[in-house]
């Protein structure tokens, strides 16, 4: 079998590994190029939610209570669908603020209250260092198993600690959280090193978990069919297939564990840190939503089949559920596939200490201690020189303190119990800060003292309910006070709190603590009256997505400090050299000269109080922020109004907005249309001046000549006669299309004959068509019924389509067809012509005034005014009628238009 | 670019129906001692709904990604 120091050897290069990777992310990212920058990285980095609690434990809760482990995996994944809304909303407000933890967060919203961010951390510390504890027990009996298996599965015993891998696995986790999670004061930076390295050990572990249940059940057994149905076979094993272990509240259960672990998700600080701390890009949010639920879903497919297999091997013997992944393999003599899963396990539990440990050093330093630093007054603090050396010290301490108290929690109790009822609990700790946090980004009425109490009360529920029963269990607590209550009192018995039974324990405590939290936090809420602070952040938090930098800066502050005292603040906490770097930008960014101010301005004075929040919380840096500069304290009332100026302001500039873009669209309309009138009157006088020039120069020769003899002379007249006609006309089109566009136009309606129209318009016409020698066809049925409208202007309408048809038709071999055609319903009249046709984009603008669609062509300037068709239009439309063009371009063109008929009893009494 | 409120209303309207899915009474239909191609039933159905969610999530969250 494999010796311990193979063992211990293979844990220590697999450590070592991953000081390597964070080694290369740190160096990377010095250099610019940042290896997490992808949202791939982002959702395996997320995956530090599946600790040894997924990797062992799974298996165990599948023995107990078969299907119910899943609910832990089914939450998160519903909650990260929400995930564009809530998540996305989350990382905005804690970009815009600087915030560092999760203490941080909820502090900050409820006006930067040191009080609240305390007792955040307290309760995280508290309920998380047994969840810390938890993965160094997974360590200690993974390893345990794996040098004890020769002699057969021994009981786990107690051993001192200088002999437990778990102690030495756990002093190299403080070494890399102090390393690579405390480079910098600023805790805002990202930790590149430690994301990258996060993000292998959830390859790790999937892999390793994968490659173990594919063993089991492809190797061991013939694939998942064979594997069930053997264990369908086996008395009492098939229990595990439905909720009919869990009793009848089995769906309430498992209702109660989706919400926990969807609060989980949000709420646990590693989660915090990695999914709001650590993120690159906001966008990446869109991509891990679906892959981290894929992620949890793979690692999740093999956990019963484990399950299952573990029960057939081990039938009858005494080995824990929890470890039959590891057990598995190892009892069929595989010593690979054993040292992966081994190294799976501890790497899912490793990636959560580190980051369960960072997070809560940050918390215990920019929230408990610092805060109590400053306010100490022998000590001085706040006049030190350098504090940032401070700020890294106190966090490495946090650090070791954390993992120690985990280690020493793990030494006491942990032995009692299975590794997901810890989890358990830590998780119903941490869901206490659900409605401060959630309600605080979405209801603005949410309070300080709300948050406060309701925190307070959720969290006394939770240990009465939770932790006090452990404690009765250890002995230290008579064992009568769970059985029947204290002082016999039985309904204050802390597993079916004022009689409620049904629940497993944790629901149980979960559905009081959560409830009694809920509506505290409302009520107190509703009864309280916030500071003006308060309501300034609640409206920055609720309303993250409409305030943009700017405004902000020109709400918070008012008051005046020098810009000196400022910096040297910022340098003690910073240092010199991060200072120089960080106000420089923000000077350039402004155009700020820094010899020439020495007050600060509001958006100064923010922009500083936000670098330093970075560094050590909001709270705090508040605090510091308003030790240097003399504030003038803003009532509730002034910050109200400034708020409700800036959303003025912000809603008028949006009307602003859309009334300016309406009336920019009307004006290029109106420039359009300038433009086609400015070219409508050089057609025009074009048109104009051809005929009187020709007028002219006749007249001329008349009175130049008067001895040419008569034949001549007349012929000249005829001339002149014909061009002054073309111009009357030219004139009356321009004065008939201007009535009808005013709406002057007396329409003289009657009954009509179209096929009397279309005879009229040919005859009116033909000599158009004689003089360029052009074939007219006419296509008319026997009768049509009439119809009612203007006579004359519907001979007028289709005068203008035959002389625009004898425009574009060659000389000689010009065609042109009219045909009537009546259906029931309407008359339609196509006029074609073979001439050269209409490109497929003008089929629509040839119908515009002044539009001259030759222009942009060679064929050179068109005859006419560019109304013909236009007036055409305006008749057609005025009868009802429908008018459009078909053509192909070279190959003719034909306008069709339709006319609606007259219902045949109207038609009787007009005609 | 599909506008911001749609694609949240898509991503809620999932989270409902995953939700409904996952909770009594639709889960109850399937926690019955029945196998289907060997497996059993209400793990199949947790599976089933799981993929079809994330396919779901992963299409809602894609759609509209051009010009973000």
């Amino acid at each position: 079998m494999l010796a311990t120091e193979t063992i211990l050897f293979v844990s220590i290069c697999y450590i070592g590994i991953l000081f390597a990777i964070a080694y290369y992310g740190d160096k990377r990212a010095d250099a610019g190029r940042s290896i997490i920058n992808s949202p791939y990285v982002y959702a395996l980095s997320m995956a530090v939610y599946c600790t040894a609690w997924t990797f062992y434990g799974s298996v165990g809760r599948a023995v107990r209570f078969g299907p119910a482990f899943l609910a832990i995996y089914i939450g998160p994944t519903l909650m990260v669908t929400l995930g564009w809304l809530v998540l996305r909303k989350i990382l905005r407000i804690s970009r815009a603020h600087r915030i560092t933890s999760i203490a941080d967060f909820i502090a900050s919203r409820y006006g930067k209250s040191i009080l609240l961010g305390g007792v955040v951390t307290v309760i995280a510390v508290l309920g998380i260092v047994p969840y810390i504890s938890l993965q160094l027990k997974a360590i200690s009996t993974s390893f345990q198993i794996f040098s004890s298996h020769q002699e057969g599965a021994e009981p786990i015993r107690r051993m001192p600690f200088f002999q437990d891998t778990a102690f030495y696995v756990a002093f190299l986790l403080a070494a890399f959280a102090v390393l690579f999670g405390t480079r910098k004061p600023e805790v805002t930076e990202r930790h590149e090193g430690l994301v990258a390295a996060i993000a292998l050990e959830s390859i790790v572990k999937l892999i390793a978990f994968l490659a173990a249940g594919l063993f089991v059940t492809y190797i061991l057994f013939d694939g998942f069919g064979d594997l069930f149905a053997k264990a369908a076979a086996h008395g009492g094993m098939s229990d595990l297939f439905t909720f009919s272990r869990n009793g009848g509240d089995a769906y309430m259960d498992w209702t109660v564990y989706i919400v926990l672990s969807m609060l989980a998700i949000v709420l646990l600080p590693r989660q915090f840190q990695i999914t709001v701390i650590e993120n690159v890009d906001e966008d990446h949010l869109r991509k891990a939503i679906w892959l981290f639920p894929l992620y949890m879903l793979a690692i999740n497919l093999f956990v019963l089949p484990v399950a299952l297999a573990g029960m057939l091997h081990f039938s009858g013997q005494a080995v824990d559920a929890d470890t039959f992944v590891l057990i598995l393999p190892l009892a069929n003599e595989q010593k690979v596939l054993t040292m992966l899963v081994f190294i799976g396990g501890m790497s899912a539990a490793t990636g959560m200490v580190i980051v369960e440990t960072i997070a809560l050093s940050t918390m215990i330093c920019n929230d408990l201690v610092m805060p109590l630093l400053l306010h100490l007054q022998p000590l001085k603090l706040a006049r030190r020189t350098d504090l940032s050396t401070w700020l890294i010290a106190i966090r490495h301490a946090a650090i070791v303190l954390v993992i120690l108290l985990g280690y020493i929690y793990f030494h006491l109790t942990a032995e009692f119990y299975t590794l997901v009822s810890i989890g358990l609990v830590s998780f119903a700790a941490v869901a206490q800060f659900a409605p401060a946090l959630l309600g605080g980004i979405y209801w603005k009425g949410g309070t300080q003292k709300g948050a406060l109490w309701s925190m307070a009360v959720g969290f006394l529920i939770w240990g009465y309910t939770l932790v006090l029963p452990s404690l009765a269990a250890a002995g230290i607590l008579p064992h009568s006070f769970i059985e029947e209550g204290p002082w016999g009192l039985s309904w204050l018995k802390p597993f079916s709190l004022f009689g409620l039974h049904g629940l497993d324990r944790v629901a149980h405590a979960v559905v009081w603590s959560l409830m009694a939290n809920t509506v505290t936090y409302v009520g107190v809420s509703l009864f309280d009256k916030p500071s003006a602070l308060e309501h300034t952040q609640a409206t920055m938090f609720v309303d993250v997505f409409r305030f943009s930098g700017e405004t902000e800066e020109s709400l918070v502050w008012r008051g005046t400090a020098m810009i000196p005292d400022i910096k040297s603040l910022l340098e003690r906490f910073l240092g010199r050299d991060r200072t120089e770097e960080a106000l420089g930008q923000y000077a350039e960014s402004r155009n700020m000269d820094w010899g020439l101010t020495l007050k600060a301005d509001s958006g100064f004075v923010t922009h500083a109080e936000k670098l330093l929040a970075g560094a050590i919380g909001s709270a705090s840096a508040r605090v510091m922020v308003s030790s240097v500069v003399k504030e003038e304290p803003l009532g509730v009332q002034e910050v109200m109004d400034i708020l409700d100026e800036t959303r003025q302001v912000i809603t008028y500039s949006r009307e602003l907005e859309t009334v300016t873009a309406g009336l920019k669209a009307a004006n290029e309309r109106l420039k359009e249309l300038d433009r086609l009138k400015d070219e409508f009157i050089s057609t025009v006088s074009h048109e104009l001046r051809t005929p009187l020039t020709s007028i002219r120069s006749i007249a001329e020769i008349l009175r130049d000549y008067p001895e040419t003899n008569t034949i001549e002379q007349r012929e000249f007249l005829e001339i002149m006669i014909n061009e002054i006609h073309r111009l009357s006309r030219l004139i009356n089109q321009v004065l008939d299309f201007q009535k009808i566009e005013s709406g002057k136009m007396q329409w003289q309606i009657e009954p009509v004959d179209l096929i009397q129209v279309t005879q009229a318009a040919a005859n009116a016409t033909r000599q158009l068509i004689n003089e360029k020698r052009i074939r007219l066809t006419l296509e008319l049925p026997q009768a049509v019924p009439s119809l009612s409208g203007d006579r004359d202007q519907l001979i007028q309408a289709m005068v203008n389509l035959i002389s625009n048809a004898v425009k574009f038709c060659p000389l000689e071999q010009g065609k042109i067809n009219i045909q009537l055609i009546y259906d029931r319903h309407q008359l339609e009249v196509r006029v074609s012509d073979n001439g050269i046709g209409i490109r497929p984009e003008d089929h629509y603008t040839v119908f515009e005034q002044f539009r001259q669609i030759t222009q942009s062509t060679d064929r050179g300037r068109p005859q006419g005014s560019g109304l013909g068709l236009a007036i055409t239009k305006r008749i057609i439309d005025y009868h009802k009628g429908r008018i459009w063009v078909e053509s192909t371009l070279g190959e003719g063109a034909t306008f069709h238009f339709s006319l609606p008929v007259l219902p045949p009893i109207e038609k009787l009494q007009t005609g | 670019m599909k506008s911001g409120g749609v694609r949240n209303k898509r991503f809620a309207y999932l989270f409902l129906l995953g939700v409904l899915a996952f909770n009594y009474p639709l889960l109850s239909l399937f926690d019955v001692p029945l196998m289907i191609m060997g497996i059993p039933l209400l793990y199949a159905y947790i599976f089933f709904v799981w993929v079809l969610l994330i396919v779901l999530v992963g299409l809602t969250a894609k759609s509209g990604s051009q010009g973000m």
